[in-house]
């Protein structure tokens, strides 16, 4: 059988799953919880309750303050202890509302597949269920954090496919893979209410053979029907950008500039869904996700199950990890993710993954001349040529970067300084040539 | 107590092949047909190939520390393999004075000129070698016999290669076997088919060159022959057109950027080649042939683009 992946580019990195194998680990809250107001792209949700308030598990504690923005919600009983400002994990000042966790919790269940037998084609009215969605406060989980109502709320009969990511192809992380293997029912159960609200016809799954028992899990509980299709890909970095696992799994190609939906596909997280199911189905606002503990010198590498607003120093204390000088800890993949200056930082809603390199390896090898080997241009996944955009970017002349080079459809992969033989900072560059872009359009 | 964390842009990992390694690999792969090289002409290969490494190692260093004042380590993987590339280009009982010429040129005009590593238009050791065969034409093309006197350097006994035979029409007595393995006349690397696929086998498998150039050289020589009736055992193996293809025209720095690029390099050196050989002054034509080409690399790099992901396709050039 050959295996589907996306063209052009791609390039397979060794996957340093250490955490596979781990189960989820349930954790209970500590004694205070920090939920930044600030956890979805948009606006930041505006706060609704004052200190000293009692909040229940699950009642809203902030609202959405604009069209693409997300509710929030207190995972906890307890009281709200301050409204104000944190240290982020950037080094910036952001929002918070912290809770004091009451002594008297409710029964948290751990994570909960689902039981009996799968309904059959779901009949909905997509409206009310995406003001249900919107309640719940459900955001992107993969790590971009777009506020799912909005995602959801697509004209009829724009889109035919929904597009399910489940590839996990960054490195390390397992997050998603871990949550496959404990609820596949809830999932496929899942897919087919947000096929329902978007009005699709046909749900595909695409899951990167590297997780051979996720495909087999999905595959079980989607088989009876033909409108939902686990498909198995080649594994290959970035299988998980959203253009390019459109490509892999329906051969469809979104036009330069444009949107999944251009093509009739609406792309949506495998967590994400499992997060729909349980506010749909469950009743269930957004309040606890997995996160995966992971690194080279990780004592003990894990999947948590924690609520938002959780420790990550905690995180970090559970897997063992005593940082040192020079280590870096990277918020999400070791690709995509950005490291981070402090760690007395929450758990958000899009923090899939804590990745903690070594002083050793956490550096940069010094940068040598460019040799134009063109591996830059063999796997860039949107057919640019890095070395070129790269460089008038540096030299400033970042009009023809974007014009004549494209720069702009850059997705920020980082396929081209992975793999550049003299070590360039090529995306570094290519980055700053987007920043200068987006500044003189805001001007 | 806060920590000082490193921080840095995306992606946190890196491949392990750096420049340096890459170009190990290339000299390792080069390590059969030297082997076999050695066997065949002695004490001259073993000669003029450490001649021409340390001449562009000490080239390097001299005009990269005192001309261009750069602070910079005397060991220079690529002045070595620059070096290794020029030996492989030269016949084995050329004088060491002649070698060292070629050296000088071809770091310090093929290379350093340019601005040194990555920045060259021309393959450093084919413009070492093309300088050496217009200076000294005669001492470039005396081909010591291989296997006989290999204890011996300049004073040897030399035959025709088979391309010149070819060339001024001598009955060509060829034997595929003695060819293959390298028991013929010619430069000291070109010689020993065999040794050079291997080498060329695992850069391929190993995916440091891709099979882009080298394909495309081969099998339009391969053509050409076959058109103009020619023989197309002795256009392969007689001459220094597998080292060229693997070896030289695969160099990144003066190859271009993209694949479809590569092909009409390919091509285009294949037919060059294919055009000196019988039409052309020499009987050789591979080194010009990749020379010509680098110096269009720039123009191929320039209209042959990747097809950007979600766009038109378009005509080529536009």
């Amino acid at each position: 059988m050959t295996l589907h992946t996306f063209h052009p580019g791609g390039i397979h990195i060794p996957d340093f799953k250490l955490s596979a194998s781990a189960p989820i680990v349930d954790l209970a809250p500590v004694a205070s919880l920090v939920l930044p107001l600030g956890q979805s792209i948009g606006s930041p949700s505006r706060a609704v309750v004052a200190v000293g308030q009692d909040v229940a598990a699950g009642q809203i504690i902030a609202e959405p303050s604009s069209r693409i923005s997300a509710a929030l919600h207190s995972p906890v009983f307890g009281v709200v202890k301050s409204v104000g400002s944190v240290d982020g994990p950037w080094g910036y000042p952001e929002q918070a509302v912290v809770i004091s966790v009451g002594d008297a919790q409710p029964e948290q269940g751990g994570l909960a597949d689902m039981e009996g037998d799968m309904p059959g084609q779901i009949r909905a009215c997509a409206r009310p269920y995406i003001e249900k969605v919107r309640d719940a406060g459900l955001v992107g989980m993969g790590g971009a954090t777009f506020p799912t109502h909005v995602k959801l709320d697509v004209p009829p009969g724009k889109v035919d496919t929904l597009v399910i990511n489940a590839v996990e192809c960054e490195p390390y992380l397992t997050c998603d893979h871990a949550l496959m293997l404990s609820a596949p029912a809830a999932i496929v159960y899942g897919v087919r209410l947000a096929m329902a609200i978007v009005g699709a016809s046909k749900a595909v799954i695409g899951i990167e053979d590297n997780k051979p028992d996720a495909i087999k899990a999905l595959s079980v509980h989607s088989g009876d029907c033909d409108d939902v299709e686990v498909i198995a890909l080649r594994s290959r970095y970035p299988q998980g950008g959203e253009k390019q696992l459109i490509h892999a799994t329906l051969r469809r190609e979104v036009p330069v500039g444009g949107l999944p939906s251009d093509v009739g596909v609406v792309v949506m997280n495998v967590a994400t869904i499992y997060a729909l199911y349980e506010a749909l189905v469950l009743g269930q606002p957004l309040t606890r996700r997995i996160v995966t503990v992971t690194g080279p010198e990780v004592p003990r590498p894990a999947n948590y199950r924690v609520p938002l607003g959780y420790p990550v120093r905690e995180l970090l204390r559970l897997s063992g990890v005593e940082l040192g000088a020079g280590d870096k800890v990277v918020f999400g993949g070791p690709m995509m993710g950005r490291a981070v200056t402090n760690v007395d930082v929450p758990v958000t809603k899009g923090l899939s993954g804590i990745l903690v390199l070594p002083a050793s390896v956490a550096g940069r090898a010094s940068v040598d001349p460019c040799v134009r080997c063109a591996k830059c241009v063999e796997v860039c996944p949107m057919g640019l040529e890095p070395y070129l955009i790269s460089t008038l970017s540096r030299l400033g002349q970042v009009d023809e970067a974007v014009g004549d080079g494209g720069m702009m459809s850059c997705i920020e992969c980082g396929s081209c300084s992975y793999v550049c033989p003299s070590s360039r900072p090529l995306l570094d560059y290519i980055r700053y040539g987007k920043g200068v872009v987006r500044s003189r359009k805001k001007r | 107590m806060q920590q000082i964390l490193s921080i840095s842009g995306s992606p946190h990992i890196h491949s392990p092949r750096s420049t340096d390694r890459i170009m190990w690999m290339v000299i390792i792969a080069l390590m059969p047909a030297l082997a076999c090289s050695l066997y065949c002409f002695g004490l001259g290969a073993a000669i003029v190939t450490a001649g021409s490494v340390l001449v562009c190692l000490v080239t390097e260093y001299v005009i990269s520390r005192y001309m261009l004042g750069r602070r910079t380590p005397v060991f220079s993987v690529s002045a070595v393999l620059t070096g290794l590339l020029l030996a492989f280009n030269l016949p084995s009982n050329l004088p060491l004075w002649i070698v060292a010429i070629g050296g000088v040129v071809a770091i310090g005009v093929g290379k350093m000129a340019f601005g040194g590593l990555g920045c060259n238009i021309f393959n450093p050791a084919l413009v070492g070698r093309v300088f050496l065969l217009l200076s000294f034409p005669a001492q470039m093309t005396s081909w010591p016999l291989p296997g006989a006197d290999r204890m011996s350097y300049v004073d040897v006994s030399t035959g025709a290669t088979l391309l010149s035979s070819l060339k001024t029409g001598d009955v060509v007595q060829m034997d595929l076997m003695r060819e293959a393995l390298g028991f013929t006349g010619g430069s000291l690397g070109e010689v020993g088919a065999v040794a050079l696929l291997i080498g060329a086998t695992w850069l391929l498998v190993t995916r440091v060159i891709t099979w882009h150039v080298p394909v495309a050289i081969l099998s339009t020589v391969t053509l050409f022959a076959l058109a103009i009736g020619s023989d197309v055992a002795v256009e392969l193996l007689g001459g220094g057109l597998l080292l060229g293809a693997f070896f030289m025209a695969t160099d990144y720095v003066t190859s271009p950027m993209t694949h479809r690029g590569m092909m009409i390099y390919g091509v285009m050196i294949g037919v060059i080649t294919v055009v000196i050989r019988h039409w052309g002054a020499y009987p050789e034509g591979v080194s010009f042939a990749i020379l010509i080409m680098n110096g269009v690399t720039p123009l191929i790099n320039r209209y042959v683009r990747p097809r950007k992901f979600g766009e038109r396709r378009r005509a080529y050039g536009c």
